[in-house]
């Protein structure tokens, strides 16, 4: 019943779908309140709908209901509650639903909060939103129904693939989700100012904080993810310019590119085509990202699919939407009035130049991941792009970004002087110099590019507290004074601070992690000990486990350093009979930033177990620093002037404070 | 400035940047690019040592030696030719003799390949997509290769991945 009471679900959600389509779109025509307003209803029962079908797979999961094939294929009675319920997104179908239940989420989440936008803008918008979902609706119903029932239901289940069960399902693809479908809103408002001719600050000024959540969430899921693969897959690599990565990093570089032109169009209502532009491209890469994931073209740890009825139906959603969109851009763009002025060495220049980079390094991401792909299909070799590629190519590039970050928000709009914010980064220069000779006086080893890096890093950061001390008139005017302005400032320059620093966190540890990691990799037997990095780890012994649906192995270590005893790490190897597959769980030891890692081999003769150790100087900054990012955007989002979100032009010039 | 100028001084900023990124990216393509080949092709193409190349194709059941300090020697086979290849590191789990498996490495002076990183990217068919497309080329693909596992003979398609690296920096040299 529950499975069937789903899919009528569904159904019905695609009804309503349908009639939000069309019905404001005519009401928006006419001048209609009532049918414009149709779209509010609509989109507020489409997410009760989903919700409800949404909840019923989980239910049948709950109740390991082996009647329903996507259960039978996905679950296990023995399984942790928590991965019964991960495990509803843990395959194609469910994950499509939960798609598009985010989807319905952002489209009730406009309804509700919409109120302040005007009736018609709402109504288009929405429309946008009914068109995106009615065709991800019909993708499930059609191709991908993951309440079929099986006609002899079996007794027991398949389980989920044991690298799945694991807490990082639960909040890795959700929260990207939350950013890939969170872009959907911007494009929605960029079809609608399409449509309506009429674009304006106050339309950016909407735009920016579902940007800005969408973005957030990608953020932070994209680190999540790599953190997951980093402690999952046993050898400790954190990325891998696997395709499926590359799918949801060019989202962000796009979506983090949109956030920066936004705010020119907000403050200085320049680059409207331009942000228009980005909009609908963050959310093509999006869809693009849902192609290449869902249709299984390139094999991967996440490429559920391999039936090319579905990777079709995505490719013609994904042309209809990006070939739509970009026509009607094509079409209406250069009815969009161009406005303020600016010279090029600007706030404004420094943001075109930003985007420049950003969407230039995005294109090379996206030439990196389907080159192979055409190169299969018209030359019929294979071949694959990996990390060197990426390091000749997408490296040099973000270095020169990286570099322009600390300038960018201390130039003046309109027109910036170049030499007196050089003399003012002068500090954080002589910082990022006096880093570059510590760091090469005090290592070895290495290539001599990763003490520059670090000073790269150091630099951002640097350059990020030298705006907020410009800024407050730290160290020039009375501590209280600056204490004061402190408070002054708005959340949203506080959000800068934080998410640019967060990046210069993140390099710093990318090249550490990279350049002075150590290793050891060898048999080892009891009583054996193993140094890595000043660190001595004794293997006590081997003990076996049994877990609800799993065996485990455990290796027991003693670790210690200079002869203290500092903890003892249990990493395993557990096999999990149904599938008749096993998994490596590695053991992690935080000390600071670094991380001693061990993972299991195989047994080989005589009680004997091959190990990989691993210490990662201060690997965890590569984490740190997207969280630091999305910290920085959660600010920036509390911000009055967003939160207000209604546009009061006289206001909003007032906080145009020159950096001067 | 003008109108005019400030539009071509952006219009011309562009152009450069886009034109560093053409640069770098074909100075990227020439020696970053690895190709994947089965051993047929490398005894076709007569591939040189020291190139770096994916070699993908099955496990010959019966080949797998270890060694000390754990190197490991196996031969990849894809029924029309079969190369030795020499690995020192942890294979992946899903590692096994008679499945697909797909090394990365290049060939040395005795004609053995040198992996330093072996994967095992397998569907539920234990097959890698590269290997398994290769032997239908080749006209090796026999059916059974997807029915080895009852338990996973039908319906279902979940692949997993394991990875195991010869050298810690596998990914991000």
């Amino acid at each position: 019943m529950i499975a069937e009471a789903g899919h009528y679900a569904l159904v019905l959600a695609l009804a309503l779908a349908l009639i939000q389509s069309f019905v404001p779109m005519i009401g928006a025509r006419l001048r209609d309140p009532a049918l414009m307003n149709v779209a509010r209803s609509t989109a507020l029962a489409q997410l009760l709908f989903v919700g409800a079908s949404f909840i019923a797979l989980v239910t049948l999961h709950v109740n390991s209901d082996f009647s329903v094939a996507n259960v039978y294929e996905n679950s296990h009675s023995m399984k942790p509650l928590i991965y019964k319920i991960t495990g509803v997104w843990g395959n194609h179908e469910g994950s499509m639903l939960l798609w598009v239940s985010i989807l319905a989420l952002f489209g009730g989440l406009v309804a509700a909060f919409g109120n302040n936008l005007p009736l018609s803008l709402r109504a288009h918008v929405l429309a946008v939103q009914a068109w995106i979902a009615s065709a991800f609706y019909l993708f499930i119903l059609i191709t991908s129904n993951p309440f079929l029932r099986i006609v002899n239901p079996p007794i027991e289940g398949r389980d989920l693939n044991p690298v799945l069960q694991d807490i990082g399902l639960a909040v890795h693809p959700p929260m990207l989700y939350l950013g890939y479908v969170g872009f959907s809103i911007s494009f929605s408002f960029a079809i609608a100012a399409l449509i309506e001719g009429r674009i304006d600050a106050a339309w950016a000024r909407w735009v920016r904080p579902w940007t800005l959540v969408a973005w957030i969430f990608l953020t932070l899921g994209i680190a999540m993810g790599s953190y997951w693969a980093y402690y999952e897959l046993g050898w400790g690599g954190w990325w891998f310019w696997d395709p499926v990565e590359n799918a949801s990093l060019m989202p962000w570089l796009a979506g983090t590119a949109l956030l920066h032109s936004a705010l020119v169009m907000e403050k200085r209502n320049a680059l409207k085509v331009w942000t228009i532009l980005l909009s609908i491209l963050t959310f093509s890469l999006s869809l693009l990202g849902t192609f290449l994931v869902r249709s299984g073209v390139i094999t991967s740890v996440h490429a559920f699919a391999n039936d090319p009825t579905r990777g079709v139906f995505i490719l013609l959603i994904l042309c209809l939407f990006i070939g739509g969109s970009l026509s009607l851009f094509a079409g209406r763009a250069t009815s969009l009035k161009q406005g303020g002025l600016f010279a090029p060495i600007s706030r404004e220049g420094a943001l075109v130049l930003n985007n420049l980079l950003l969407t230039v390094a995005c294109a090379v991401v996206l030439f990196g991941t389907l080159y192979p792909l055409a190169m299969e299909v018209l030359a019929d070799f294979k071949m694959s792009v990996g990390a060197p590629f990426y390091n000749l190519s997408f490296a040099p590039l973000f270095v020169l970004l990286l570099l322009a970050v600390p300038f960018g928000p201390m130039l003046a709009w309109k027109r910036g002087d170049l030499l007196g914010v050089t003399q003012r980064l002068l500090a954080a220069g002589v910082a990022a110099l006096v880093v570059i000779a510590l760091v090469w006086a005090w290592t070895r080893g290495g290539s001599a590019l990763a003490p520059l890096a670090i000073g790269l890093g150091v630099f951002v950061i640097a350059g990020a507290a030298t705006d907020l001390a410009e800024r407050t008139g730290l160290f020039r005017l009375p501590f209280a004074t600056s204490l004061h302005r402190a408070r002054g400032l708005p959340r949203s320059a506080w959000g800068t601070v934080f998410a640019h620093a967060g990046l210069g966190v993140a390099l710093i540890g990318i090249v550490c992690e990279t350049t002075w990691n150590s290793e050891y990799i060898a048999t080892m037997k009891p009583n054996d000990v193993a140094q890595v990095a000043g660190y001595e780890l004794k293997l006590d012994g081997l003990l076996e486990r049994q877990g609800p649906n799993y065996r485990e192995m455990i290796a027991q270590f003693n670790v210690s350093r200079d002869g203290e005893a500092l903890s003892v790490m249990t990493p395993s190897k557990r096999s999990f009979t149904t599938r008749g597959s096993s998994t490596t769980e590695a053991a992690l030891l935080t000390r600071g930033a670094s991380q001693l890692y061990i993972s299991l081999g195989d047994v080989t003769g005589e009680g004997a177990i091959a190990v990989r150790i691993y210490h990662k100087p201060l690997v965890l900054l590569i984490w740190w620093g997207p969280v630091l990012m999305a910290f920085g955007g959660v600010l920036s989002l509390s911000d009055r002037r967003l939160r207000v979100g209604a546009p009061k032009p006289a206001r909003a010039k007032q906080r145009l404070q020159p950096a001067e | 400035m003008t109108r005019k100028q400030r539009r071509m001084t952006i219009i011309g900023g562009s152009l450069a940047v886009l034109a560093l990124a053409a640069a770098l990216v074909l100075n990227a393509l020439r020696d970053s690019i690895v190709f994947f080949s089965t051993p047929t092709m490398v005894a076709e193409n007569h591939v040189q040592p020291g190139k770096r190349f994916r070699l993908g194709g099955l496990v010959q059941p019966g080949s797998l030696q270890r060694g000390d300090n754990l190197a490991v020697t196996f031969e990849v086979a894809d029924g029309g030719a079969k190369l030795p290849v020499a690995y020192k590191g942890i294979l992946p789990d899903l590692f096994r003799e008679g499945q697909g498996v797909v090394a990365e490495g290049a060939l040395d002076a005795n004609g053995v390949f040198k992996a330093d990183t072996v994967l095992a990217k397998h569907d539920e068919t234990y097959m890698p997509k590269d290997v398994a497309d290769a032997l239908k080329k080749q006209g090796h693909w026999k059916d059974d290769y997807g029915a080895k596992d009852p338990n996973m003979a039908s319906g279902g398609t979940k692949p997993a991945a394991t990875t195991a690296q010869g050298n810690s920096q596998g990914a991000v040299q």
